[in-house]
């Protein structure tokens, strides 16, 4: 086989769509408008987790399947995906996931005391989540944001350099909800709603469609003729 | 050698607070880039970048002017910006997208016009929440501005523009498991001949991938000329190019510096970069560009930040991140760290990869705790070599994507650099720096 007649991946028609149980209201709504910004449904299958998680706080079994069904796989299919990704839980945390980076430069920071701190002041381990399951404890991979060592996120949302002290401080506002106003609950990732669906000229990017389903099939058809030859 | 003082091309409005906003942005000259590109053919927006030799800002270093010409050939389908930053101790697109988002933008829709693409993805690790906010806010006014959409300033050309949250997962930073990724599956890197982007991209269509920053030169460019942007920096690398400085430094940050002209010691230890070390240590290694790529020493503090100087020394300028450590710092505890996220992170396809990684880690993690044994030196080099055969710099490839080959660069540099300090790990017991 030449390089210039490569197999193309397998494709896979969708499957039906089916009616979504679990999800509800204003989150299912924002699902369906965010299957529509995709040229395949599948696409969506990972903004849609993060719409389920701000639903329910994590992956539940039930919006995996919902899921599924909104956008054409199976709920295997949804699992298998999901369980690749960190950000995504298939099991229950707490209202907030307080995610201490250890990485390298973090860690010339002092994050692995840091980590040490938040696992005893918090009384679990890295991964656990604490009795009154108002906090779930990661020991997270680099966030980015590493000219403020040691880095904590919380939601997803940075929160600053800490040190044991600030730490301790912060949990206590994540308890008492003086942090909700600029940290929501775990799970709730984008508040800002897109307020557009697609503009371009939908004839135009149908005759575009056209034109690459065409130089597939040639592309394909060329690859099976050098694999027959 | 001395820091130049170029002009700001992707910081300018990052003294602003709201520099996010349109208005601040209309205010700074923005979407003139866009205006002046829209005025042109899309052929010659291509030649301007063309011009300009702009290298991919990803970590590769591809020419983003040839990455288009690839595609010329093809009808374009998809171009997908690539925002899942997640090489440790990298944060410069962190920086772009949560106080420049507009500036993305901008650049997102010249190249858009350039490639005659009708649909844009930008990819975002799910970790910056409020940069995806930030991008969806600045996207939701420039539609309303009319700078993205149906009929852009009246030009006739029209793109939509997505912005598509990541999960979590270094590797999809690696452009074609980012694809599968946003296929919604798990994140595969493809092998690739046959499956570049450019022939065979998102859903099977050709693809352009561009990192966040590649995006955001663009309406300089635009507005200056690429000649203008060529005429900064030296040789291969031109313009200038954000360096992510973190570690064992007084200042850390994102500093855009013009490329070539500036020394890894200016960058460290210069008052209005670095500033030193803290509390009056010396330097013990440094890490150039991301934790892929092998450590410098002391020796090669006065090497330029360029591409090809730093690839002849031995190492890479990858992502330009680049992390100091004093002489206090643990080499094998920091060469643990580093394999334990490769370990992490490893997506699971190539053996070499995915075992490799965690013998090493585990090894690795045997010796800080101060119960290796003098043989294991030898065991890790043995195993740096079944995962990329030689562990040389740049590495032999044994596996779909670059991540396995760069496993070893860590370990072997510690090994090479300091051999002593592992001895003594073994020797006594324990880590001399506590």
């Amino acid at each position: 086989m030449s390089e210039s007649t490569p197999i193309a991946p397998p494709r896979r028609a969708a499957l039906a769509p089916t009616t979504p149980t679990h999800l509800t209201g204003d989150i299912l709504a924002r699902a369906r408008q965010t299957i529509a910004l995709y040229p395949e449904p599948r696409s969506a299958l990972i903004p849609l987790c993060h719409l389920a998680q701000e639903q329910d706080g994590w992956l539940t079994p039930e919006a995996m399947v919902d899921i599924a069904g909104l956008v054409g796989v199976t709920p295997t299919e949804v699992l298998g995906t999901a369980s690749f990704y960190d950000m995504l839980h298939t099991e229950p945390v707490g209202r907030h996931v307080v995610a201490v980076c250890t990485n390298i430069a973090c860690l010339l920071g002092g994050a692995a005391e840091l980590l040490e701190h938040a696992e005893e002041s918090l009384g679990v381990g890295a991964g656990g989540t604490t009795s009154d399951g108002a906090i779930t404890l990661e020991e997270a991979e680099c966030l980015a944001d590493c000219d403020r060592a040691p880095c904590v996120q919380v939601n997803h949302r940075y929160v600053g350099a800490q040190t044991p002290g600030s730490f301790d401080q912060l949990v206590a506002d994540l308890r008492s909800g003086a942090r909700d106003a600029d940290i929501p609950p775990h799970g709730t990732l984008i508040r800002v709603r897109r307020t557009t669906g697609i503009e371009a000229d939908p004839a135009a990017v149908a005759e575009e469609r056209r034109a690459a389903a065409e130089a597939r099939a040639a592309r394909d058809a060329a690859a099976a003729d050098g694999g027959t030859a | 050698m001395a820091i130049t003082d170029p002009p700001r091309i992707v910081t300018a409005r990052m003294g602003h607070d709201d520099s996010h906003t349109l208005e601040r942005y209309l205010a700074t000259g923005g979407y003139d880039g866009l205006r002046a590109a829209l005025a042109r053919t899309p052929e010659e927006v291509a030649a301007e970048v063309d011009a300009a030799s702009l290298l991919g800002r990803g970590g590769a270093g591809f020419p983003a002017g040839r990455k288009w010409s690839m595609l010329r050939k093809n009808p374009v389908t998809y171009l997908v910006v690539n925002g899942d930053e997640s090489e440790p101790a990298t944060f410069k697109d962190h920086l772009l997208v949560e106080r420049d988002p507009h500036q993305l933008i901008e650049g997102v829709v010249i190249a858009a016009y350039a490639l005659q693409v009708t649909r844009v993805f930008i990819f975002l690790r799910g970790e910056f929440a409020l940069g995806l906010e930030r991008v969806q806010a600045a996207l939701n006014d420039a539609y309303a501005h009319g700078a993205v959409g149906r009929d852009i300033f009246g030009s006739g050309f029209s793109v939509d523009v997505v912005v598509h949250p990541g999960a979590g997962a270094y590797i999809c930073g690696e452009e074609t498991a980012l694809l599968e990724s946003l296929e919604g599956k798990r994140g595969f890197p493809r092998i690739k001949p046959p499956f570049f982007p450019a022939a065979i991209g998102l859903y099977g269509d050709p693809t352009v991938v561009n990192n966040v920053e590649t995006m955001s030169n663009l309406p300089w460019i635009m507005t200056h000329g690429g000649a203008a942007f060529a005429a900064l920096g030296g040789g291969r690398s031109t313009g200038t190019r954000l360096f992510a400085l973190a570690g064992h430094v007084n200042n850390p940050g994102v500093y855009e510096l013009e490329m070539v002209k500036t020394t890894f010691h200016d960058l460290i230890n210069a008052p209005v970069l670095g500033g030193g070390i803290p509390h009056g240590r010396g330097l013990k290694a440094f890490i150039p560009g991301g934790v892929s790529a092998p450590w410098f020493g002391p020796d090669r503090i006065d090497l330029p930040l360029g591409q090809d100087e730093v690839a002849q020394a031995g190492s890479m300028l990858g992502s330009g991140s680049v992390v100091v450590m004093d002489d206090h710092t643990c080499a094998v505890r920091a060469a643990w760290r580093i394999t334990k996220f490769f370990s992490r992170e490893s997506c699971g396809q190539c053996t070499p990869c995915r075992e490799g990684s965690g013998w090493l880690e585990r090894i690795m993690e045997r010796i800080e705790r101060g119960e290796g044994r003098e043989e294991d030196l030898d065991l890790l080099m043995d195993a740096c070599d079944n995962i990329s055969p030689g562990v040389a710099w740049p590495p032999q490839q044994t596996t779909i994507c670059v991540l396995g080959p760069s496993i070893p660069s860590s370990i072997s540099s510690a090994i090479t650099m300091f051999r002593d300090e592992f001895l003594v790990h073994i020797k006594e017991g324990g880590c001399p720096y506590g």
